[in-house]
């Protein structure tokens, strides 16, 4: 029972709400670092990462802090102040721990606070009203893990798009930032089709 | 110093959208209709006019090595503001424009434009130039959303446009955003090439 709810939001995070090709979260990430291949993998990986863990945080201080204590207002600023130091800490942690990791990692980490799917997951966590649910906590780091994946999906699948389209011939006043765009509304009619799916 | 040039800036030279490519999640996510876009537009001009105000008034008390989180802060904190407002006073719009509203926050833009003008700049320019980067983001929300509503559901600000047409509504959906934005973009590229020459 537990493993189907499991696997439906994960198939609705990774394919059917796509973050970034049908719900439009993480534009700015999605179209600066997906130039090359390598980067958006590293990219990705960082993203998963911090989605995950700042659910965990962000869901476990509304349910028995702000909510029960009527500081529910406090969301968005409690939020991204979490956001932020999850951010910090994995950096410190990768340095300390990973140093070659580090290296190859370093500048995407600290764009990743101001990447809007991080925070949208945990408005987003709270919006589908798992607070109340059952196993509310397994629900919404599932759909912070799966978020992430979606979003290296969509990541990669640009990056190798955009690496072909390095070689082919383009009208000079569509180079560059415009033909990313329509490249992006192609895969995202793509992924519409996904949408019929029935768990 | 030219006051009005400050202003005028944000809505082509240096329009946050087409030409900073910043911001580009509210104004391609939101834009499924007029109003919202608007009301888009409206709510991030708010957050950036008084996130600069208060940047460049503090800029001399804020410590260098922590002003990107005291930034952060003080956006939050505005973005609250919206929050609550619209909530208490449009619940409809409140509801159409869903996590678009908090997530101002991590806007790209308001940030950027906090950390590249706000803190050096006086508290008088900083208003201006928030009001301008404001304008020209509403300008381009309300064309999108223009096109976006006129194609995708045969309608402008609520009324129809052409009676019996099919509407497509793939354009109100994720790809259309996509396409019409890259469109814009091939057309504003066109237009400064062709200037060059």
């Amino acid at each position: 029972m537990e493993i189907k709810i499991i696997l439906t939001i994960l198939a609705g995070t990774v394919f059917i709400n796509n973050f970034v090709l049908s719900q439009i979260l993480g534009l700015c990430p999605f179209i600066g670092v997906s130039k090359k291949m390598e980067s958006a993998l590293g990219m990705g990986f960082a993203v998963i990462f911090v989605m995950t863990i700042s659910s965990i945080i962000t869901f476990v201080l509304y349910k028995y802090i702000l909510f029960p204590f009527n500081l529910v207002y406090f969301k968005t600023v409690t939020f991204i102040l979490i956001i932020g130091s999850v951010v910090q800490l994995v950096e410190m942690f990768i340095e300390r721990v990973f140093p070659a990791l580090h290296h190859s990692l370093g500048i995407y980490i600290p764009l990743i606070t101001t990447n809007c799917a991080v925070l949208g997951v945990t408005v987003l966590n709270i919006n589908s009203g798992f607070m109340t649910s059952e196993y509310g906590l397994i629900k919404s780091v599932v759909q912070g893990f799966g978020g992430g994946v979606g979003f290296t999906l969509a990541l990669l699948l640009m990056s190798g798009i955009r690496e072909r389209l390095e070689l082919a011939d383009i009208p000079e006043n569509l180079k560059g930032l415009p033909i990313t765009f329509v490249t992006a509304g192609i895969l995202a009619l793509a992924f519409l089709g996904f949408a019929g799916l029935k768990m | 110093m030219n006051y009005f040039n400050e202003f005028k800036k944000g809505i082509w030279q240096k329009n946050p959208v087409l030409v900073l490519n910043l911001g580009l999640c509210p104004a391609i996510a939101v834009t499924t209709s007029v109003i919202n876009s608007l009301w888009m537009a409206l709510a991030l001009t708010f957050v950036l006019v008084f996130s600069n105000m208060l940047v460049s008034l503090l800029k001399n008390f804020i410590p260098s090595s922590i002003r990107i989180p005291v930034y952060i802060t003080i956006i939050a904190t505005l973005v609250t503001v919206v929050e609550l407002v619209l909530n208490a006073f449009y619940p409809g719009i409140y509801k159409s424009l869903g996590i678009y509203v908090p997530l101002i926050t991590v806007n790209c833009l308001v940030l950027g434009r906090a950390e590249a003008f706000a803190s050096k700049n006086g508290i008088f320019i900083s208003v201006l130039d928030g009001l301008g980067i404001g304008a020209g983001f509403a300008l381009i929300l309300f064309f999108l959303g223009a096109l976006r509503e006129i194609l995708g559901a045969n309608t402008f600000f609520g009324y129809t446009v052409i009676k019996g047409m099919q509407p497509s509504s793939m354009m109100i959906l994720a790809p259309g955003a996509f396409f019409t934005l890259g469109i814009m973009l091939w057309g504003m590229n066109a237009i400064n090439s062709g200037k060059k020459d």
